[in-house]
């Protein structure tokens, strides 16, 4: 065992750091595979259907099949689109959402970038997201694409602001931007009782930011014709599908590293049997719940209204992030536990 | 008034309602799933469930038509061509009994038109084919039926008959 790991140091940083990443790479695609169907499984049993059951036992390989439907299907590239944008589109969003990875930490020493300004890195990404969105509904030079485009990067947009500020309770109780440091953070009951209501917005955000149910209007498959990805097909409309899928498994996994605790066992219960378990399977777990609630929501709740959604953001969450920040941060202030770096 | 308004204040800041409909579908999650696996699994079948047309014998293999043309007659779709003439024997009997299945409506008008329970309509729906000249059914075809699911028509039949 220990010269196996000692022969995997050994090989070049460059080499190593190549061999980690397209292994991460592959893990992800292969969890987004899995999500698809445990998205279809689950939708199925709350409306008491199968879900997948024909290819493969239990319909496990529905994925696969998938995939090669739309592999072997004719990229059709619309004769008014900028082509060069239109090709790029998908090939931005599928890397922005797979960018975001560096700086998540798997476990206690299994992060590829463990930056000081982590929080800082992830935000500047997923913001980027919304060229992506823009890039695919302008260049496919065509009505539907750009209003679900228009839709989408104002949604995705209104969010992100509430969003900032549930951010910004959780970095004055830890006082770092390091991702690590904000899971290793242990912080009072109390004071964890106070920051759930911005756990909840900041799963509910980011709902609406990787657009999905009940804000999924982007889309809208049941009433409109469909979103920004309207024009695109085979491949391209499955980078789309992918990258919307490593959205939800990244913003599951934002939720479990801010909130969560990340890799270590949940409500900071550092007892015996529970921290045989390693840090990554804790990890792997939170995550999968945060996945399973995307899902259950979207069997629950009903699609909102545009005005609605926008109303959500603007004049719910964000004046009450706001309050909530100063409410936390007096607190902090009031009991002395504002974390101050010298 | 006030206090209505301010329980559903307290009930929207608390998500009461959300709360609820989670509780609802985890529950449905794990009920039993209503699905009928279809080709490998049926839902059942009420006896006087109106599918494909047989035309029926007696048990000594002699058909039971008898040429009265009501169900001809009674057809609404007008589906049902009839030709007859007697017998050797001189029983009268058709010559031609043909179906358009393109046309019938699957009412059931000529099974209740039948004086001697003749032409029925079965338990079978799946008799779909690929062109429609096989939709046009002749005699022969039709009494092959009747032959084919003879044990099922009579079965069906004798457990109608009391509400009849």
């Amino acid at each position: 065992m220990a010269e196996i790991s000692d022969l995997f140091w050994a090989i070049p940083t460059g080499l190593r750091l190549t061999i980690e990443i397209v292994f991460t790479v592959l893990v992800l695609l292969g969890c987004f595979a899995y999500v698809t169907y445990a998205e279809r499984k689950v939708l199925g049993a709350i409306q008491l259907r199968q879900g997948p059951i024909t290819v493969g036992p239990f319909g496990l390989l529905q994925p696969i099949a998938d995939g090669l439907k739309l592999l072997s299907k004719e990229t059709i590239i619309p004769a008014g689109a900028n082509r060069v944008l239109f090709v790029l589109a998908p090939m931005v969003m599928l890397t922005l959402a797979l960018i975001s990875w560096a700086v998540i930490p798997f476990s206690a020493n299994a992060v590829f970038a463990n930056i000081n300004v982590g929080v800082l890195y992830l935000f500047a990404v997923s913001s980027l997201g919304v060229y992506g969105v823009i890039m695919a509904g302008w260049s496919s030079n065509s009505k539907y694409s750009f209003l679900g485009a228009m839709r989408s990067a104002a949604q995705m947009v209104s969010y992100e602001v509430s969003m900032g500020l549930v951010i910004v309770t959780q970095l004055l109780i830890v006082g770092s931007l390091n991702l690590t440091e904000i899971v290793e953070h242990r912080s009072p009951v109390w004071l964890w009782i106070l920051q759930l209501p911005m756990l909840v917005i900041f799963f509910i955000s980011a709902l609406a930011e990787t657009n999905r149910a009940p804000f999924d209007l982007p889309e809208g498959e049941s009433e409109l014709v469909g979103g920004f990805n309207t024009e695109y097909s085979s491949m391209t409309f499955a980078l789309f599908f992918i990258a919307e899928y490593l959205n939800m498994i990244l913003m599951s996994a934002i939720t479990a590293v801010l909130f969560l605790g990340g890799y270590l066992p949940p409500f900071g219960l550092m007892i015996a049997p529970l921290t045989w378990i390693p840090g990554i399977l804790w990890f792997a777990l939170k995550v999968a719940f945060l996945l399973f609630v995307f899902i259950w929501v979207r069997g629950t709740v009903p699609r909102y209204r545009y005005d609605q959604l926008m109303r959500l953001g603007w004049k719910i969450f964000l004046p009450f992030s706001l309050i909530w920040v100063l409410v936390i941060a007096g607190t902090l202030m009031a009991t002395g536990m504002l974390p101050v770096r010298s | 008034m006030a206090t209505n308004s301010l329980a559903t204040t307290v009930r929207g800041f608390f998500l009461v309602e959300l709360v609820r409909g989670f509780a609802m579908t985890l529950r449905y999650m794990f009920r039993p799933r209503a699905t009928i696996n279809y080709p490998f699994e049926k839902g059942p079948i009420s006896p006087r469930f109106r599918g494909e047309h047989a035309l029926r014998r007696y048990a000594n293999g002699e058909e039971r038509c008898i040429a009265c043309k009501l169900c001809e007659a009674v057809c609404p779709a007008q589906a049902i061509t009839i030709e007859a003439e007697p017998r050797e024997d001189g029983s009268r009997r058709t010559t031609r009994y043909d179906i358009d299945m393109t046309k019938c409506i699957y009412c059931g008008l000529c099974q209740e038109a039948c004086p001697v329970d003749a032409i029925v309509e079965g338990p079978n729906f799946e008799f779909a084919v690929e062109t429609r000249e096989e939709l046009y059914y002749d005699k022969a075809k039709l009494l092959a039926n009747g032959d084919r699911w003879e044990a099922a028509l009579a079965h069906n039949l004798a457990a109608d008959a009391p509400y009849r």
